[in-house]
């Protein structure tokens, strides 16, 4: 045997106290896991959208909202088409991939569609300047987010999109879901609109976004059709992350004049809001977790210390030194802790995943990483709450409590 | 000689005053004897015996423990000597009442940090030696109290200590068992030659003695 093993007999002898001993650190590190496991399924939500829209900066006409980007009205702003090539030759780094748009609300018949104009992949083959840096087309992943589990996520139709863009001829065009409903259109039919017929080569599949809504043509096409030669309502730029935290927007902006340039965390930046809100909150929460957790620590082993003076009597009376009754506090402190983190973290775990999706409307997965934190803050509590109580212990004269009955 | 007592003298301060618990007690016990310790309820016996090796600090005098003095020492160097060569009996047993009759005898070797088997074949062997071979698994409160005190004689016993110090320890059962507990003890002090002092109030436990101690008022008495 050895003396820690007293500590174990112990506590396993006396559940209910053990029970008491740990609840405060069990319920917060709950707290706490519970709330950074939904936060950590939230940021991984940014990120596959991020990765889903391809692009994360939108080069936008001074004046432009990021409305105006999805239905651009016949008079929205524009910039000149120049600005694609502006960039291409200039020394910018961090520029992965561009797709120039021209976006336009337009009537056909009764209903108003929005009409997108992007460049297929074959027309920008016929570049040679702009083959190397693969400007659509090609299945890109941001640089920065991390690599998400590929669910089939209705973004992906996007990508499947940009393969039927990449052979786009000039007289024919995409059309959304919602789009082809409301034309009553089929495949291989035609849509008149702005007095140009083009055929219509695939219907894409629903998004339920705004691109359900949209006719998608050539550029050159939509540029036509509409009277605006040379002009487009948006780039949208794959920007490596580097690049952008080292200033690539301010760049960008000193090159393309009467420009708005944001970056597509701006636009998800209401749940990135939401992340940091739960960042602080667990952050605040950590540092009353400590303090009540190692309070209560501490009441509970003062309260655990007299009650166990006259072992400690009978422990000093057989040889144990001051020390050895310090540790064996100690001891426990990190027992209650351990356990109480690990309580914690299953706790918590559990209550993110039930809760998730009632809360936050996500799936909740175990984060295993948070178990090794809720063990490192569950001890450090235990122990910062124990070093005065242990410390009496040690004092505790053994032979005034040696005579109890 | 294995322990001299030189003028040792303990005050406690109390809020009513200073109280003499031991005055001026000197003492000398040669190894192997068998000492008792008689005196009025409140005479110093207890002090005394607790004060021999550090569990009270004694105010003033000298204790030679054989031939050193250990007035002196650190904490840390008396727990070492209780826990090479003392062992204490209690009236209260002093069991840990949430470990079983062998754990509770293998806490000296424990503290000794003494190999796991032979804690377990050392303990089994000493509650064989107070017959209590079948109950090495009981918790304190699953024995009779004459069985709880055997086991505290087994955990005084298994370190093999050189002083068995005994205060009162028939003082909570019936006679019958009280002479039980004084054979083992005279037992083990003849047998082993460990030295026993054996503080009580019991005339009969006192014939025991072949070293008379009477105090009164934290004296020595004749
Ligand atoms: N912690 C203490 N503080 C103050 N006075 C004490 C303390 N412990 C003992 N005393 C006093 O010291 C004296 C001796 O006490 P002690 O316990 O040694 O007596 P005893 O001979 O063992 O008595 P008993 O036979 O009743 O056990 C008593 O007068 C007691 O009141
Ligand atoms: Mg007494």
């Amino acid at each position: 045997m050895n003396v820690f093993k007293i500590v174990w007999l112990e506590l396993l002898n006396r559940k209910s106290q053990f029970i008491s001993g740990i609840l405060s650190i069990t319920l917060g590190i709950a707290v706490i896991v519970a709330i950074q496991s939904i936060s950590t399924v939230s940021r991984e939500n940014v990120a596959r959208k991020l990765d889903n829209l391809g692009a994360n900066i939108l080069v936008l006409p001074q004046g432009a909202s990021i409305d105006d980007y999805y239905t651009s009205d016949i008079d929205a702003p524009t910039i000149p088409g120049e600005y694609v090539e502006r960039i291409l030759n200039s020394t910018l780094k961090g520029v992965d991939n561009m797709s120039p748009k021209l976006t336009r609300r337009v009537k056909v018949g009764e209903n108003t569609i929005v009409l997108t104009g992007i460049l297929p992949k074959s027309e920008i083959a016929s570049k040679p300047l702009w083959q190397g840096i693969g400007l659509i087309g090609t299945e890109v992943k941001t640089a920065c987010a991390p690599a998400a589990p590929q669910e089939s996520l209705k973004y992906l139709d996007e990508r499947l999109q940009r393969k039927v863009v990449d052979t786009l001829q000039k007289n024919e065009c995409l059309l959304g879901y919602q789009a082809a409903k409301r034309l009553n259109l089929k495949e291989k039919e035609t849509l008149s609109v702005l007095n140009t017929e083009l055929t219509v080569v695939r219907i894409l599949p629903e998004t339920g976004t705004v691109d359900d809504d949209r006719v998608f043509a050539h550029l050159t096409t939509v540029q036509a059709m509409t009277g605006i030669p040379d002009q487009i309502s948006a780039i949208e730029i794959m920007g490596c992350c580097h690049a952008i935290s080292e200033g690539l927007l301010s760049k960008l902006r000193n090159i393309l004049p009467d420009t708005r340039i944001t970056t597509i965390n701006q636009i998800v930046s209401t749940q990135i809001e939401t992340n940091r809100l739960m960042n602080k909150v667990s952050l605040v929460f950590l540092i009353i977790i400590f303090f009540v957790g190692s309070v209560s620590m501490g009441n509970f082993m003062w309260a655990n210390v007299n009650e166990r003076r006259k072992e400690i009597g009978i422990l000093r009376m057989m040889g144990a030194s001051k020390k050895i009754i310090y540790q064996l506090f100690i001891y426990k402190s990190i027992v209650l802790g351990v356990v109480g983190g690990i309580a914690g973290f299953v706790l918590g775990t559990l209550a993110g995943v039930f809760l998730g999706p009632f809360l936050a409307d996500m799936a909740v997965r175990p984060v295993y990483l948070y178990l090794l934190w809720s063990l490192l803050l569950s001890v450090i509590i235990g122990i910062a709450g124990a070093v005065i109580p242990a410390s009496m212990a040690a004092k505790i004269d053994p032979h005034t409590n040696l005579q109890e009955a | 000689m294995i322990l001299q007592v030189k003028n040792l003298v303990k005050q406690y301060k109390h809020h009513d005053g200073l109280i003499n618990a031991l005055d001026d007690i000197s003492i000398d016990v040669k190894r192997g004897s068998f000492v008792t310790v008689t005196g009025p309820s409140g005479s110093g016996k207890s002090t005394l015996l607790l004060s021999l090796f550090g569990l009270i600090r004694p105010t003033s005098g000298t204790i030679f423990f054989n031939n050193r003095i250990i007035t002196g020492a650190t904490d840390l160097e008396l727990a070492n000597i209780r826990q090479e060569h003392v062992g204490f009996i209690l009236q209260n047993f002093a069991l840990i009442p949430y470990l079983t009759t062998v754990q509770n005898v293998m806490i000296p070797l424990a503290l000794k940090k003494v190999d796991g088997d032979e804690q377990l074949e050392r303990a089994t062997e000493v509650l064989k030696f107070v017959g209590l071979a079948n109950r090495i698994n009981h918790l304190p409160r699953e024995l009779s109290t004459g069985q709880q005190q055997r086991v505290a004689i087994a955990r005084a016993l298994v370190h093999n200590p050189s002083v068995i110090l005994a205060d009162e320890p028939t003082g909570n059962l019936d006679p019958a068992l009280s002479l039980e507990i004084l054979d083992f003890l005279s037992k083990i002090n003849q047998t082993k030659g460990i030295t026993v002092i054996l503080v009580t109030h019991s005339p009969v436990a006192a014939e025991y003695g072949n070293y008379k101690i009477h105090l009164r008022d934290g004296r020595l008495a004749g």
